[in-house]
């Protein structure tokens, strides 16, 4: 299973997060987000991007109480709530937005 | 006919760095490698058992182990050497036999 | 609702050599879903587990050693480690990460997630949970 970025194979597991996160790029972003029926926007860019940072940081996915919590005290309370989250991301926004950013499933997730 | 031993395991969890010193003929190597490298700090409750234990043996480290687990080379006990994977290689081929400690 | 429970998660393994570290903290960060009170301790050689300046890229091993800085996030705010076992081991409180995290209710103050112990604390701590998990 894989996306295909501009003719490159990227491979992922049976639920869409590629399997080797160097793999990842902004065009593979692009690629999975359409996969998952969602319109990249400067918002989900800020999220994506936030979890990559926490990423590289702490080396875990948060769970997405932590994430919602921590994007709320970085980027305020307008996008930092639930409802607003679930708005960007329907499917969940830590295993949506972990799955666009190249991520591992978040822990705690099932 | 001397011999390179290898220690995997933390001294501090089971006997094994201390029995494989006391079975050590003079002129053997003994080599420290994942949890083992934590033998090789100056400084612990077992570093004078280790220092006694080790006189006419070699005692080496491998690097990658030690940084793995954030130990500086400069917390090494006194005539311990870190080794690259390729001096692993070099430590095989330079002694009679391998004997894993495990 | 049920009752809150203390939950400690007992750390005995260096980080590498075996995987309970890593499960142990997995389970830690899973079971922290749950709004119990959870504490983590470390004693034998679990207190290498939170040696700062880890690199494992060379040993070819997940570096793991970040995560227990996000224990904060996760409201995992108290990890013991024993003063004895990093006496033995040649360790200071320096040689370890400085883990912190941010108190709700005091204005978001950072501060420190590790309490050194004796022993005989230690004991006093494992003495005070509802449920003790060993790894």
């Amino acid at each position: 299973m894989a996306y295909d970025v501009n003719g490159t194979a990227v491979e992922h597991d049976e639920e869409g997060y590629i399997t080797n996160l160097g793999e990842w790029s902004k065009e593979l972003a692009d690629v999975i987000a359409k996969a998952e029926e969602i319109e990249m926007d400067e918002e989900h860019w800020a999220v994506v991007n936030f979890l990559r940072d926490y990423y590289e940081e702490y080396q875990i996915a948060p769970a997405v109480r932590v994430l919602i919590k921590s994007i709320k005290k970085s980027m305020g309370p307008e996008v930092g709530n639930n409802k607003y989250m679930y708005e960007l991301f329907p499917y969940g926004p830590a295993k949506q937005a972990c799955k666009i950013a190249g991520l591992p499933k978040p822990t705690g997730c099932v | 006919m001397a011999t390179l031993h290898t220690v995997n395991k933390s001294p501090f969890q089971n006997q094994t760095l201390l029995s494989c010193l006391q079975h050590t003929k003079s002129g053997d190597a003994v080599l420290l490698i994942e949890d083992g490298v934590y033998g090789a700090t100056k400084g612990t409750a077992l570093s004078d058992a280790v220092t006694g234990l080790s006189a006419g043996v070699k005692l080496y480290v491998l690097g990658s182990d030690l940084a793995a687990r954030g130990i500086d080379v400069a917390k090494l006990g006194k005539d311990i050497t870190s080794v690259d994977y390729a001096g692993f290689v070099d430590l095989v081929a330079d002694h009679d036999r391998t004997q894993n400690w495990l | 609702m049920s009752e809150v429970k203390k939950f400690l998660y007992v750390n005995r393994k260096a980080p590498y050599g075996t995987i309970y570290a890593q499960e142990s903290l997995e389970v830690v960060l899973i079971g922290a879903a749950f709004d119990q009170d959870v504490s983590m301790a470390f004693l034998d050689d679990g207190v290498f587990q939170l040696t700062k300046g880890q690199d494992t890229k060379e040993a070819g091993l997940k570096n793991f050693s970040p995560t227990f800085r996000a224990l904060g996030d996760y409201e995992v705010t108290k990890l013991y480690v024993e003063q004895e076992s990093l006496d033995e081991r040649g360790l200071t409180l320096d040689d370890l990460q400085d883990i912190q995290y941010e108190d709700e209710d005091d204005d978001y103050a950072e501060k420190p997630s590790i309490i050194v112990v004796s022993r005989a604390g230690m004991a006093d701590v494992m003495a005070d949970q509802d449920v003790v998990l060993s790894f």
